[in-house]
């Protein structure tokens, strides 16, 4: 960067929605950066904002039912204060997102071919043909079989699989310099799955490209990231490296993610360990800590826990940030003594 | 697990064809060959996973193993009577028998009926007399699922997505099937509440002996559930084996390129991860034109001539006991070079 911002940089953003019973607060006050050729994982509890982030840096949400605030820079320009003809000109072409469900975001009555030809036309003054052959050049790439021929079939035409193969395709044809993927592989089955992430990666490299992944996969997350977001409640409670994230987790709530997944680098459990009781309540947050009311370390915090909200603090591994009462010390020990040998057993 | 031998379902060269019309006549000028002749086995109080790329036949599977749909051929027998083409009528008292968990805790579920109704319909709609009422008898339910009772009048939209799946769960449980097809059932879920719902699921099935054919992507899921697992291709059952056996000792090579694909969650293998995965390269057939013979060949690494002249059978191979069936001429014999690899083995 010229100016020594990094390519991607989130400042305390807030996307809270107004409803009948009170504000959601779906993201209250996140913070990241992304360099170019670098992956960042994003994981977290179903309902903990991580959708609502990604719609968030594409501007998709309007002024009259969300309210967004805080800094996203973007290559040198910020675009939650932009006006939206600004920010729709860069959504598809210098940043572009895989949706979690690919029917909805494919058009029923249009081709496949059709759509993506439109999405690259939109970027490039291009005759017709120029741009089809781009869109058949696109899906050969992203492993549709004879593209030529399935240039012209219909989104029910494909099967599940190949539909998310198509809109990677939509999402890449302008080579955006940002991808957010969420949940890209979640209805496919392994082999499947494989491929994508491996051309996901792969074009990665050739466009040194920012990546944003989004899953509830952790293997996914441990196969594409080279950082890891870890969000609870529509914030960020820890960030780190990969290998920290797996290897020296500091917060209770990644123990908990950690612990409820079967492995199958290890030997069968018997039984899984679920973290106990519900999701909060994004209107009202419990007090303090939001993860106090499950957490089994919560009274070794001496009430602090339940009273006082908890800073993102740096942690034990480099560029490692935590957000919990407990030292580092006695965190980095209780993971060590007592949680990994848990969940390794 | 249950002893071999005792099935509670028995099922033969069963098929389910899906016409394919055409024109305002609606001729059938073809169709989807979607299930085409499988055979296996439901033993009572086991759970079998069903696995295999998507658009195999796991769900076509589930919804003629629980009479959803008829199959167009083979038979189906239930404690030793065969349901595959049974009508409505004589269907509906074994429709307590049998039930399916679908996938999806959002679509499945009315927005408009409360979890009151929709736990209850069973009852009703069976016509079933409870000893304490239909409300007593739903709120056990939801008891027994773990969820709050007093959530009776409730509708589906104030609940999670793991409740609302066990919400689905008692609903399925009402009348105390012996069989239950899950579809998919955590696939939606957060790791978390999959891990809530799947221990839901085994500590169900040890209070009532119930008996699962489980249908997921997910690998770790269904190694972690199962007794035994059938891995299906574009139609037909190619491996089935009891848990330990399959993951550790693969022998068709669509299940070695299978579990070879499964992502690890340890950042420190990624490399090795890609490095020993098979990728399936080759054309993928359609199920209305299948391959002839093997109908794995158009994307196996070790066809030769015979894989397109001869199908192969679903019987042991090499020195497995009866119970690990495989349908190849060439299995894979344990630690041979896969597509060039070495294939990545797990532990059981
Ligand atoms: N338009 C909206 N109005 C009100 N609440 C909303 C709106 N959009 C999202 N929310 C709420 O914001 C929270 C975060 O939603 P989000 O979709 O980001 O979750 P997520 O982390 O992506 O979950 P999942 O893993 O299930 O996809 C949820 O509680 C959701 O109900
Ligand atoms: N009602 C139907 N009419 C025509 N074809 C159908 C019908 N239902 C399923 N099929 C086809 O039958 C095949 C098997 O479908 P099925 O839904 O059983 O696959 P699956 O293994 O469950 O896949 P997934 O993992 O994607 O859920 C597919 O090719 C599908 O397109
Ligand atoms: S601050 Fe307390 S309650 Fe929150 S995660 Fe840390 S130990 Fe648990
Ligand atoms: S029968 Fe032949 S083509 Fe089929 S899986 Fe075995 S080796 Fe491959
Ligand atoms: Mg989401
Ligand atoms: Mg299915």
């Amino acid at each position: 960067m010229p100016d020594g911002h990094p390519f991607l940089e989130v400042k305390d953003l807030k996307v809270h929605f107004p409803t009948d019973d009170g504000v959601v607060r779906s993201v209250d006050g996140l913070s990241f950066k992304l360099e170019r050729g670098r992956t960042l994982g994003i994981v977290g509890e179903s309902g903990s904002g991580k959708s609502v982030t990604s719609l968030g840096i594409m501007g998709l949400y309007n002024k009259r039912n969300a309210d967004v605030s805080g800094e996203i820079w973007l290559d040198g320009d910020e675009l939650v204060n932009a006006g939206s003809e600004t920010v729709r000109k860069l959504r598809g072409d210098k940043m572009a997102m895989i949706f979690q469900d690919p029917l909805s975001s494919m058009h029923p009555y249009y081709t496949i071919g059709r759509q993506i030809i439109e999405a690259y036309r939109v970027h490039h003054k291009v005759s017709k043909q120029v741009a089809r052959k781009h869109a058949v050049d696109m899906l050969g790439r992203v492993g549709i079989p004879q593209p030529d021929r399935r240039v012209d079939d219909y989104p029910h035409q494909f099967s599940g699989g190949m539909r998310q193969r198509a809109m990677i395709a939509m999402a890449l044809v302008n080579d955006p310099q940002l991808l957010i993927a969420d949940e890209p592989t979640t209805a496919l089955d392994v082999t499947v799955q494989a491929q994508i992430l491996d051309l996901m990666h792969d074009l990665q490299s050739e466009f040194n490209s920012a990546l944003i992944v989004i899953t509830h996969d952790l293997g996914v997350v441990a196969e594409l990231a080279d950082d890891v977001l870890v969000m609870y409640g529509g914030r960020c409670v820890e960030f780190g490296g990969a290998t920290t994230i797996f290897e020296r987790p500091e917060h209770p709530y990644t123990w908990g993610l950690l612990g409820s997944m079967p492995r199958m680098d290890r030997p069968n459990l018997d039984r899984l360990i679920p973290i106990p009781g519900l999701p909060p309540s994004l209107i009202n947050l419990p007090s303090g800590c939001a993860f106090h009311p499950r957490c089994r370390f919560e009274p070794r915090t001496g009430g602090l826990g339940s009273t006082v909200r908890p800073e993102l603090v740096r942690a034990g591994g480099s560029n490692h940030l935590v957000r919990c009462h407990l030292p580092t010390e006695e965190r980095q020990r209780i993971w060590a003594e007592e949680v990994k040998p848990e969940l390794e057993a | 697990m249950s002893e071999q031998g005792d099935a509670l379902l028995k099922v033969r060269g069963l098929e389910k064809h899906f016409p394919i019309t055409k024109g305002v006549l609606r001729r059938q000028v073809g169709a989807v060959r979607a299930v085409d002749g499988i055979d296996f086995e439901v033993y009572r109080g086991e759970t079998l996973g069903l696995v295999g790329e998507s658009g195999c036949g796991k769900s076509t599977t589930g919804k003629l193993l629980t009479r959803l749909i008829e199959p167009t051929g083979g038979s189906i027998e239930l404690d030793g009577r065969d349901i595959a083409h049974l009508r409505q009528g004589q269907l509906r008292p074994l429709r307590r028998d049998m039930q399916m968990i679908f996938q999806d805790p959002f679509s499945s579920l009315n927005p408009r009926h409360t979890v009151g109704t929709i736990v209850g319909a069973p009852f009703r709609i069976q016509n079933v007399k409870t000893e304490h009422g239909v409300k007593r008898a739903v709120q056990d339910l939801l008891k027994l699922v773990g969820l709050n009772p007093e959530h009776y009048n409730r509708y589906p939209h104030e609940f999670s997505g793991g409740q609302r799946q066990r919400i689905g769960i008692a609903r399925t449980l009402a009348l105390r099937p012996k069989l239950i097809v899950a579809d998919e059932p955590v696939s939606a879920l957060d790791v978390s509440i999959q891990a809530q719902v799947v221990n839901l699921l085994e500590d169900l099935q040890n209070e009532f002996g119930l008996t699962y054919v489980f249908i997921a992507h997910d690998l770790s899921v269904v190694r972690h559930i199962s007794d035994r697992v059938a891995v299906m291709y574009l139609g037909k059952v190619v491996e089935i084996a009891d848990r330990e056996t399959l993951y550790a000792n693969p022998r068709h090579p669509y299940t070695v390129a299978l579990l070879s694909a499964v992502p690890v969650p340890d950042p420190a293998r990624r490399d090795r991860a890609q490095r020993n995965r098979v990728l399936l390269t080759g054309d993928v057939p359609s199920p209305i034109n299948p391959p002839s013979g093997c109908r794995f060949r158009t994307r196996c690494w070790k066809a030769q001539e015979i894989c397109a002249t001869e199908e192969p059978p679903l019987v042991p191979r090499l020195d497995d006991p009866a119970s690990h069936q495989t349908a190849c001429h060439f299995p894979v014999v344990e630690g041979e070079e896969v597509a060039g690899r070495t294939p990545a083995t797990t532990s059981a």
